[in-house]
């Protein structure tokens, strides 16, 4: 059964229609990036999937329950890692759990078990301002996974970072969340990034926005690099590139 | 350190610069009396002063807590219910608008010479950046990390607690420093102007003697309470916000 489904979703502000009937899956173990240029309605899909806005029309679910502007579901992971600066790591991290209820003690102890695993080793008890924009945002990732441990909602969680630290983190992306069995859906404008992590990737283009076109990426998983380099990414590049008229 | 070295330095030129004109009867020293008189005068005095700074200082502690109790209150309510903000707010600042010697006299006839008269004055000096304090901090708590914990399904009163209250702290101690000293002054005033005991009662009756040397002595004490009463709120500024510091250790 899929993980997530948005079925036929429109949203409108006023007389403003925002997206127009947008409807994806998202299978146990996918990665799935929505792509699309700025202002196409991306954010509003998210904050739709995530419960903050109710559509207009369509529904929400997750594993087959119906989620629609519902939050406390399906937590997201953005941009901006919106580490807590006065909460250390492990405080941070720990909110999710906090939030459903859990003892203080429990919770750190449910971080510090899941910290080497996110690289984080050691850094439990200091403070986002310590820490780099990578680190950041695999605490920023650890905080999400505590929240919903088998489906992810991010929105161009690696933007912000340079290329460098960005490829790593691609790398790092794709190695964990086939070890913790971790559904994404992935929001962004970077059509490389897109190809290389996603099995399929929806286009949303328009305006209103709409989903205009799925492409579904064979390469198999785990890619590394130089997948980046071949004809048959170049290919992928190419009818991305037509579709969005880019 | 190194970096306090000019205004100490300064302040170390200006008493040099007072004791001579003093000295050399520039203005006759009963008018204005050299610093040496004045640490003199407050030795002498050093019994009586500390009696006096112990009513002030009661007086300043119980108008400074009620201060910061109504103001977190208030400040609460405010950031809770938008319609409480409206109507509240323009109130808050003619509060401010009040001269306080026009008040207290007032406050006094309402309450009489005991302590209530003061703190109640005190209340009306310091509630003001404490609640203005307060109000901002909330308000301008990070709104993307609402919403990040609302998706995880967080109440207001979580809201509150990891993230308004923490994110105002900063804007809280700004507001609280202020107060600390308006307290202070606020009780001397409202001793002055009617009251048995206290540095402001103090004041007056030097002031009506001639006695400017004694009324230096306790204008400089006040000065260092207050002092004292911001530094040690710094001091638990940076307890309570160690994160701050954070950069630093990188």
């Amino acid at each position: 059964m899929e993980k997530l489904k948005v079925d036929g979703v429109s949203v409108s502000f006023g007389d403003n229609e925002v997206l127009r009937d947008v409807s994806l899956t998202l299978m146990p173990g996918e990665l799935v990036s929505i792509l699309g240029v700025s202002g196409v309605g991306k954010t509003t899909l998210f904050n739709v999937i995530s419960g903050l806005i109710r559509p207009s029309a369509g529904r929400v679910l997750l594993d087959g329950q119906d989620v629609t502007g519902s939050p406390g579901r399906i937590s997201y992971m953005l941009q901006k890692d919106m580490l807590l600066p006065y909460r250390t790591i492990e405080d941070n991290c720990a909110l999710p759990l906090l939030i459903r209820g859990e003892s203080k003690r429990t919770a750190r102890e449910a971080v510090r078990e899941k910290l080497p695993e996110f690289g984080l080793q050691g850094v439990g008890r200091k403070w986002p301002a310590q820490l780099s924009g990578g680190m950041r945002q695999r605490a920023a990732l650890l905080r999400t996974y505590l929240f919903s441990k088998d489906v992810a909602l991010l929105d161009e969680p690696f933007s912000a970072l340079d290329t460098l630290t960005k490829s790593s983190m691609h790398r790092w992306y794709l190695d964990i969340m086939d070890k913790i069995k971790l559904s994404t859906l992935f929001i962004t404008h970077d059509m490389d990034e897109a190809i290389l992590l996603s099995d399929r990737i929806c286009l949303l283009t328009g305006r209103p926005g709409t989903i205009s076109r799925e492409i579904v990426i064979t390469e198999p998983r785990p890619r590394d690099g130089d997948f980046a380099l071949t004809e048959e990414f170049l290919e992928y590049k190419r009818l991305v590139k037509e579709e969005l008229g880019a | 350190m190194r970096n306090k070295l000019p205004a100490v330095a300064a302040i170390v030129g200006l008493l040099l610069l007072w004791q001579l004109v003093s000295v050399t009867g520039l203005v006759p020293s009963f008018m204005l009396p050299g610093p040496i008189k004045v640490v003199r005068a407050f030795i002498s005095d050093f019994p009586l002063l500390l009696e006096n700074s112990a009513v002030t200082l009661t007086e300043a502690f119980y108008g400074l807590a009620l201060g910061v109790l109504l103001g977190f209150i208030s400040a609460v309510l405010m950031d809770a219910f938008p319609l409480v903000r409206r109507a509240f707010y323009p109130i808050l600042v003619i509060t401010q608008t009040i001269p306080t010697v026009a008040i207290a006299p007032l406050l006094v006839l309402w309450f009489g010479y005991e302590i209530t008269p003061k703190v109640v004055l005190i209340v009306l000096t310091t509630f003001f950046p404490l609640t203005v304090g307060l109000c901002d901090g909330f308000r301008e708590a990070d709104t993307d990390a609402i919403d990040l914990l609302k998706s995880m399904g967080a109440s207001r009163t979580q809201i509150f607690r990891y993230i308004k209250l923490p994110s105002a702290l900063p804007q809280f101690f700004s507001g609280l420093r202020i107060a600390a000293a308006y307290s202070v002054v606020g009780a001397v005033i409202a001793e002055w102007l009617g009251g048995f005991s206290g540095l402001g009662v103090y004041m007056t009756r030097v002031r009506s003697a001639y006695a400017f040397d004694k009324m230096f002595a306790v204008i400089i004490l006040i000065s260092a309470i207050s002092l004292v009463l911001m530094g040690a709120i710094g001091l638990l500024e940076r307890e309570l916000t160690p994160y701050r510091r954070a950069r630093e250790q990188k």
